[in-house]
């Protein structure tokens, strides 16, 4: 069958963000984004998390996290712009912003970790 | 019997030699115990407007053909209970997201023409005659569609669907259901026909997982949880395409 | 009904009777009924996400650059403003979550020994997998 729409590669890139975002974005932003800014927990110092960012399987796994909630994002934002705001006749350049985004997030995301 | 309590239905009426959009009118109608907002319709269509306009049959919550707004919520009038909305008023819509034909009649011809679409019907690569006998199916292989099969076509799946609303090109909860519960049916061989509708930018893809549907079905069919499914299945069979292209079809 | 053959979108022009009456979708529609802004609200949640994934990066540039680079970091995080986005960002997300795992029984249709497993269970394990995850996180970046 000659049919290859992006539709479902694009749903389940989504549907994996989704997932992962579910399981780590909390305890991540909590600890991160809250309890050290704020003293509820004492910050891990610089070289711990060094150590623990150097390690090949940590960046991996964050490397897929970002990706994957990147897409995620990127889907979501879209059908909202399509229907919160009723623009599914921009639905091309909204796609390229969406989609170009995550692939611009993702390589970012590479760049960042994998010199680490 | 004495009528001592009475209750308003706010009807919306649209008739379209004479007004451009629907306007609102009210009548006083008995408040009894066992009415319901179709019996208080039909009360108003015998004794009080015979010009009302809108669509009903069997009473019982079978036909699916009395579906209509009330109080802004999309419900089979023969089962939303008047004393439910005591001391009133009701207000009585034709069903959203569906043009209105006349007062509470909505043009049903955009989903027909779905329902179609879809081939909800067995479908087999070749007949087999009736003298072979009929085509047997296990207890848990009817337990994976049963539940789609309860569909009464009623619409107020589409009238809670604002993907619908938006963008009348969407197949729609009802249809999608019904083809899942063809393609789940163990005697039927259709799922490769209906591909192309459901995997369409118009399909399955084009629903966003608001649940309304599901809320507002009266059968409990879950819509929602069947256009999910197919998105699944549809998702894996391309990634599958993708590494393997050389594979079965 | 009219006997023409009914057309996708009764237009004025379609049908030989009077038209039909189409009633506009308002631009804030999502607004007018509850189930409705949770869903918006829930779709939104990507925006967070994505702020996240950007927080996260920040982070992880400032770790490698060094130890005052990463003390930097940490007195930016620490102003008002960027710990109340987060406070924020975490609502979501925490939205995100639940209405993930419960939806998460409707795509998925597990058999186990032929018959089908009932909704709560596999929420059950949904959040069984939270928990463990969160643990193991938790553990790595505080044990140090």
């Amino acid at each position: 069958m000659a049919r290859r729409s992006p539709e479902p590669l694009l749903w389940l890139l989504f549907s994996a963000g989704g997932m992962a975002a579910a399981l780590l974005v909390p305890i991540l932003l909590f600890l991160f984004g809250i309890a050290f800014p704020l003293g509820w927990l004492s910050a891990p110092d610089h070289t711990h998390l060094l150590s623990v960012l150097r390690h090949p399987a940590t960046k991996v796994i964050l490397f897929g996290l970002c990706l994957l909630c990147l897409f995620h994002w990127a889907h979501r934002f879209r059908y909202t712009l399509y229907d919160g705001l009723q623009l599914k006749n921009l639905s091309l350049a909204i796609s390229l912003l969406c989609y170009g985004g995550a692939v611009a997030g993702s390589v970012a995301a590479g760049v960042v970790l994998f010199r680490i | 019997m004495p009528e001592t309590d009475r209750i308003t239905l706010q009807v919306a009426r649209y008739r379209p030699e004479q007004e451009t959009e629907p306007t609102w009118q009210s009548y006083e109608v008995p408040l009894r115990k066992e009415w319901t907002v179709l019996d208080g319709l039909n009360h108003i269509k015998d004794h009080l407007d015979g010009t009302l306009s809108y669509r009903w049959s069997c009473r019982m919550g079978i036909c699916g053909s009395c579906g209509m707004t009330v109080n802004g919520e999309p419900q089979l009038t023969c089962s939303a209970f008047l004393t439910d909305s005591a001391p009133g008023p009701v207000r009585v819509e034709p069903l959203a997201n569906f043009p209105v034909v006349r007062d509470l009649v909505v043009e049903l011809g955009d989903f027909m023409n779905k329902l179609t679409e879809v081939k909800p019907w067995i479908i087999r690569a070749e007949d087999k005659p009736l003298d072979e006998g009929e085509f047997l199916q296990t207890p848990e292989e009817m337990d994976a569609y049963k539940q789609y099969s309860m569909c009464i076509n009623c619409m107020l799946c589409y009238a809670a669907c604002p993907v619908y609303a938006l963008d009348p090109d969407f197949v729609g909860p009802a249809a999608i259901a019904l083809a899942q519960r063809y393609n789940l049916d163990s005697r039927d061989e259709g799922a490769a026909d209906r591909r192309d509708v459901l995997s369409s930018a118009a399909g399955v893809w084009a629903c966003t997982l608001v649940g309304e549907c599901t809320t507002a079905c009266p059968k409990g069919v879950d819509p929602a949880g069947a256009i999910q499914r197919y998105k699944l299945t549809a998702a894996t069979r391309s990634l599958k395409d993708l590494l393997w292209p050389w594979g079965q079809r | 009904m009219s006997r023409t053959p009914a057309s996708r979108r009764p237009g004025p022009a379609g049908g030989s009777g009077p038209a039909p009456y189409r009633k506009p979708v308002p631009t804030f529609w999502w607004l007018r009924r509850r189930a409705y802004l949770v869903f918006v609200l829930r779709e939104l949640s990507g925006v967070f996400i994505a702020w996240f994934v950007v927080f996260l990066l920040l982070m992880a540039g400032a770790i490698a650059e060094g130890s005052g680079e990463y003390e930097r970091f940490q007195d930016w995080s620490g102003q008002w403003w960027v710990v109340l986005l987060n406070v924020i960002a975490l609502l979501f997300v925490l939205l995100h979550t639940l209405t993930w795992f419960g939806l998460a029984p409707r795509a998925m249709a597990v058999r186990l020994r032929g018959r089908r497993v009932r909704p709560g269970p596999i929420v059950a394990t949904h959040y069984l997998l939270w928990a463990l995850l969160t643990a193991a996180v938790a553990w790595l970046i505080l044990k140090g």
